[in-house]
């Protein structure tokens, strides 16, 4: 078991709310936020930008078998999902009980994300789950 | 800038090495590569290791300075350099020995790989590896390895019509050419019925799309090339090396069924070495996952974007083939210590090149490839060697 805590409290306020950075110069988004524009580098006008969540799952898979860490969820959904604004995140698609699929669209929710041992800290993040594809809107 | 040649050679058996730490293999392999150059301990200048993680699956880290302990070399106090790029430590070892070389600021220097995988569990094994990934945005997340590639394969399957038959026959294949390697870990044909009823991993790879959990240690010598003939009966030049980089995470990347890092590493090299791709006779390329050679031999320019698949159900690839891979067994069959595969696959080489590759042994190569690649693409190292 490893200890991951204090790295991922770092963390905290990018994975309650999705917060990352946008370059006002080249027009280009990130997930998580960057000190630096890897298009503009020197010439970057940075900004703080919050993304809606809602995206489009570009690939997935299921995982079978995890590491010890997640190895009580599985079976369960990982997908790289492309944001509306632009960036990709990899997150895990739940509430899919017709699977996923290439293409579908997706938003956040806020699930428990892992747990360090029996009675360890439980840590919180985004999921994805399908949006519900509705015919009258 | 000067030309260097290999000069000496060493590999230990690949697999479960209960018998053997860490630093007994490295030494075996070491001493191997020493006599195969006749070179004695006095004419070696500088050591580098390619070790990705000693410190996950052996508590121990400093590798520099054990193996130049335990190869014998303390009291000749030569410099030891332990490199990491996760699974391109090996290549990256290769690499940095090569600068040394070229640069003329050392002239006869090992350069070693080495990985004792197996004194953990599998789940802990596991954990050590995907720290290759990005820990923060995609283990956490829950992402494993074989999940990163599952998503490339995925893809690659969707925009290019790639079959998991293709890939099963990556690992049919390169089993084939284990039985004919004595180190190799799996001396064990497999079939594609094999491959698809095995265990899933991360759909759609299966347990036997991927590479295993190794032991094992390889060594090379280098010389420039002005020395080599007097230093080797057959030495191999290095005509071409190279190193790239991308994103540490997959999902940063450009194209998610395209490697950047190796299309940019292999321009370098072919440009380098003055070759086409078509020239080349043999190449051992990073197989960590079926679908990794599928994707390799697109990005190193053998074939089209999307055609490897097809190129491979074709056995354009297979042993005696035009263009052989993985005549080893690759990652796949020979075994992965990922420390170790960059140096084993220039030993490989090597091997075809001198004509010693037994009965896997190809006719006529004269030009070889080898290909590293560390996490899902976030390196990758090409040399190419010539006879
Ligand atoms: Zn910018």
């Amino acid at each position: 078991m490893t200890t991951h805590a204090p790295r991922f409290w770092r963390c905290i306020p990018q994975r309650y709310s999705l917060i990352g950075t946008h370059c006002t110069s080249c027009n280009e988004s990130f997930f998580p936020p960057r000190n630096i524009c890897p298009n503009c580098r020197r010439g970057a006008q940075l900004e703080e930008c919050k993304f809606k969540g809602t995206g489009t799952v570009i690939t997935y898979t299921t995982i079978h078998n995890a590491t010890e860490d997640f190895d009580r969820l599985t079976p369960y959904h990982l997908a790289i999902i492309e944001l509306d604004e632009g960036p990709r995140i990899t997150g895990q698609i739940v509430s899919a009980p017709d699977g996923v699929k290439i293409g579908m669209r997706v938003r956040p929710v806020f699930r428990i994300l892992g747990k360090e041992g029996e009675r360890g800290i439980i840590y919180y993040g985004t999921k994805f789950a399908p949006i519900e594809e509705t015919c009258c809107d | 800038m000067r030309p260097v040649s290999i000069i000496g050679v060493g590999c230990t058996k690949f697999g479960e090495r209960w018998d053997a730490s860490l630093r007994d293999m490295v030494a075996e392999a070491g001493i191997m590569a020493i006599e195969d150059a006749c070179v004695t301990g006095e004419e070696i200048d500088a050591l580098y290791v390619g070790n990705m993680s000693g410190g996950r699956f052996v508590e121990q880290e400093h590798i520099g300075a054990l193996i130049s302990d335990y190869a014998g070399l303390s009291r000749l106090h030569i410099p030891s350099t332990r490199v990491e790029a996760a699974c391109a430590s090996g290549g990256l070892a290769l690499r940095q020995a090569v600068l040394a070389v070229a640069s003329g600021y050392q002239d006869v220097v090992i350069a070693a790989g080495v990985e004792k995988m197996t004194d953990v569990s599998s789940g802990t094994a596991a954990d050590a590896l995907a720290s290759a990934a990005d820990r923060e945005w995609e283990c956490f997340f829950g992402a494993t390895f074989p999940a990163l590639y599952a998503m490339m394969a995925r893809l690659h399957m969707r925009r290019f019509g790639t079959t998991h038959e293709q890939m099963a026959m990556v690992a049919v294949k390169n089993h084939h050419h284990a039985c004919f390697n004595p180190i190799a870990q799996y001396h064990m044909e497999v079939t594609v019925d094999d491959v698809e009823n095995s265990p899933m991993v991360a759909d759609p790879l299966h347990v036997l799309d991927c590479s295993p959990i190794s032991d094992g240690a390889a060594a090379v010598i280098l010389a420039p090339t002005e020395m080599a003939g007097r230093l080797s009966d057959t030495p191999v030049r290095i005509a071409a090396s190279s190193q790239a980089s991308d994103t540490l995470a997959l999902h940063d990347r450009r194209d998610l069924t395209t490697l950047d890092a190796t299309v940019h590493a292999a321009r370098a090299a072919f440009s380098q070495a003055g070759i086409e791709p078509k020239q080349v006779d043999v190449a051992e390329v990073h197989d960590c996952f079926t679908i990794g050679e599928i994707l390799a031999i697109e990005d190193l320019g053998f074939f089209e974007k999307g055609q490897g698949g097809i190129a491979t159900e074709e056995g354009l690839t297979a042993l005696g083939s035009s263009l052989s891979v993985n005549t080893s067994g690759g990652l796949k069959a020979c075994g992965h210590p990922v420390g170790a595969t960059g140096i084993k696959q220039a030993y490989e080489i090597v091997l075809q090149l001198r004509g010693e590759a037994g009965r896997r042994q190809l006719e006529e190569a004269e030009i070889g490839l080898t290909h590293n690649v560390g996490g899902s693409g976030g390196t990758a190292i090409v040399h190419i060697l010539s006879r």
